[in-house]
């Protein structure tokens, strides 16, 4: 097809649906956490019906001129009728206020979850808040001849995000769904550059960790009958849109067969500088392997690097993490791994820590601490051994890593404890 | 001082507390499968089920109950962070 490069007007996407987001090619980081070589854009679309216009999602702030400039060019203020908000994030409601301020009459729709983030995003304005209307799947707005239906589709990356389905065009505003930071000027996939890297480095940066909703949601999209994909960022996704509804199919299932998914899995991962800390670790890796129903993964962190562990640790169901104490610290190969995993989902999973120590020992605790702050439940208070395990200590290894497999497979016997007990445990 | 029990059924144990004990204060040192957030009450990170004895907790704020609106939470549910434990026996686990 013929690329037909943006202007300063809204692009018709569907009969009577325009684009009239905004370029950003100058940014090179989204969200300090995302590198974007092309920079990217912010989708934004109208919707014209007989009864009324939609607007779906808006801008960042700094981009409304261009927004409204388009937005112009298609409607008048006083036509809109709907504002949708599929996510709240600031880089699609930044032009929210001044869009409020020019067309008070519509009324807004948004997930339930989103209301006190709309209450706390138009705090600064001192306006009072807009009449809006929770939505949940196959809730409807009646345009006139277009129908807009929504998808309850949370945490796809925020709580509050949604999907919107044009039901006459076949046409899913998806927010960040399907998005990607890829800037280019030709708007659609089938005219814009190569951006699959993008399409996948945001999928791995931003849906990965919410892997279970992934499935959810594209559980809900895959039955429609989609001609077009509109998401917040990047292409508009026209040519073969339903390859990019497999495609998050595909990455969020797991790449290999699991031979263990009827056991449950731990993963020790351990560094060591003269065999102790390894010794602890395959003693622990011993005792929890000794109770039927837990398959048991021993690694050196030394051997490998965070980005591949990441994946083992993101199947795991209980992981545990071995190091000497060097400096009043656990060794950074451990700090490394524990610094990547907010690309995964980890709330939940078993964790526990051990470690051999030469003078002090704190590596035990802090990576407890790192643990739980990543919201792993730490149930049995790691083990700490003064350089060289002996024989007990090898043994209360062993221990460890049975009540780890206890936990993992809910084979614990009922405990009774004083809470003054507990508030004398170092933990 | 008055106890109370609370027991972690995903654990498989119970604490023997004082009253005005947060729920947060024990979950966190038993090591239960009950993960934080913001500890304010705003986020419903912490989001419990209450199996039995919902009665021996504190009622919800005003922000806690809208916050459990918000989120769309089950009844017998709390937020772990603001939940005190008054007295009795309590049985919670993860949401």
């Amino acid at each position: 097809m013929a690329a037909a490069a943006i202007t300063d007007n809204a692009v018709e996407i569907a009969p009577g649906v325009h684009w009239v987001g905004a370029l950003d090619p100058h940014l090179r980081s989204f969200d300090i956490i995302l590198k974007t070589a092309n920079g990217t854009s912010y989708n934004s679309y109208v919707v014209r019906g007989n009864n009324g216009v939609a607007i779906i999602d808006t801008v960042k702030e700094n981009f409304a001129d261009d927004f409204f400039r388009r937005l112009e060019s298609v409607a008048r203020y006083e036509e809109i009728t709907t504002i949708v908000l599929n996510h709240l994030e600031p880089d699609h409601s930044g032009a929210l206020p001044e869009l409020l301020r020019r067309a008070p009459q519509a009324r807004v729709y948004l997930s339930s979850r989103a209301q006190m983030m709309l209450k706390a995003l138009l705090k600064p304005s001192g306006e009072k808040p807009p009449e809006y209307i929770p939505v949940t799947t196959d809730d409807t707005v009646d345009l006139g001849g277009r129908t807009l239906r929504f998808l309850h589709t949370p945490y796809l990356h925020w709580p509050d995000t949604q999907c919107t389905y044009l039901e006459e065009e076949g046409l899913l505003f998806t927010g960040d769904i399907f998005g990607c930071h890829f800037c280019d000027n030709r708007l659609f996939n089938d005219t814009v550059g190569d951006f699959r890297f993008s399409f996948e480095y945001y999928y791995a940066h931003i849906m990965r960790p919410f892997r279970e909703y992934v499935l959810d949601a594209i559980a809900l999209i895959e039955p429609l009958e989609i001609k077009l994909i509109a998401p917040a960022h990047g292409p508009v996704l026209r040519h073969k849109p339903r390859d990019y509804v497999h495609r998050y199919r595909e990455l969020a299932t797991p790449r290999l067969f699991n031979e263990a998914r009827s056991e449950k899995t731990l993963v020790v991962f351990y560094l060591s500088a003269y065999g102790n800390t390894r010794r602890m670790a395959e003693a622990l890796a011993a005792g929890a392997e000794s109770l039927s129903g837990v398959r048991v993964s021993l690694y050196d962190l030394e051997g490998g690097e965070a980005d591949i562990f990441t994946d083992l640790v993101e199947e795991a169901d209980g992981l545990a993490f071995g190091s000497p104490t060097i400096n009043a610290d656990a060794v950074k190969p451990v700090w490394d791994l524990l610094s990547s995993l907010t690309t995964v989902n980890v709330k939940g999973k078993l964790g526990a820590a051990f470690g051999s120590y030469g003078w002090s020992g704190e590596a035990v605790r802090l990576i407890e601490d790192r643990l739980r702050g990543l919201k792993l439940r730490v149930p049995v208070e790691g083990l700490r051994v003064k350089l060289v395990p002996d024989a007990s200590e090898l043994e209360a290894c062993r221990g460890l890593g049975e009540q780890l497999a206890r936990h993992l497979t809910g084979r614990l016997e009922h405990r009774e404890l004083e809470f003054s007990q507990l508030q004398a445990a170092p933990a | 001082m008055p106890k109370a029990k609370v027991t972690f059924q995903d654990i498989g144990v119970s604490v023997t507390v004082p009253a005005g004990t947060r729920l947060i204060e024990v979950s966190e040192k038993v090591g239960a499968g009950i993960t934080y957030g913001c500890r304010e009450g705003e986020c419903c990170t912490c989001l419990t089920k209450v199996v039995s004895g919902g009665e021996f907790l504190a009622p919800p704020s005003i922000l806690e109950d809208q916050v459990l609106k918000d989120n769309l939470a089950p009844r017998g549910h709390r937020l772990a962070c603001q939940a005190q434990i008054i007295g009795g026996e309590i049985v919670v686990k993860p949401a």
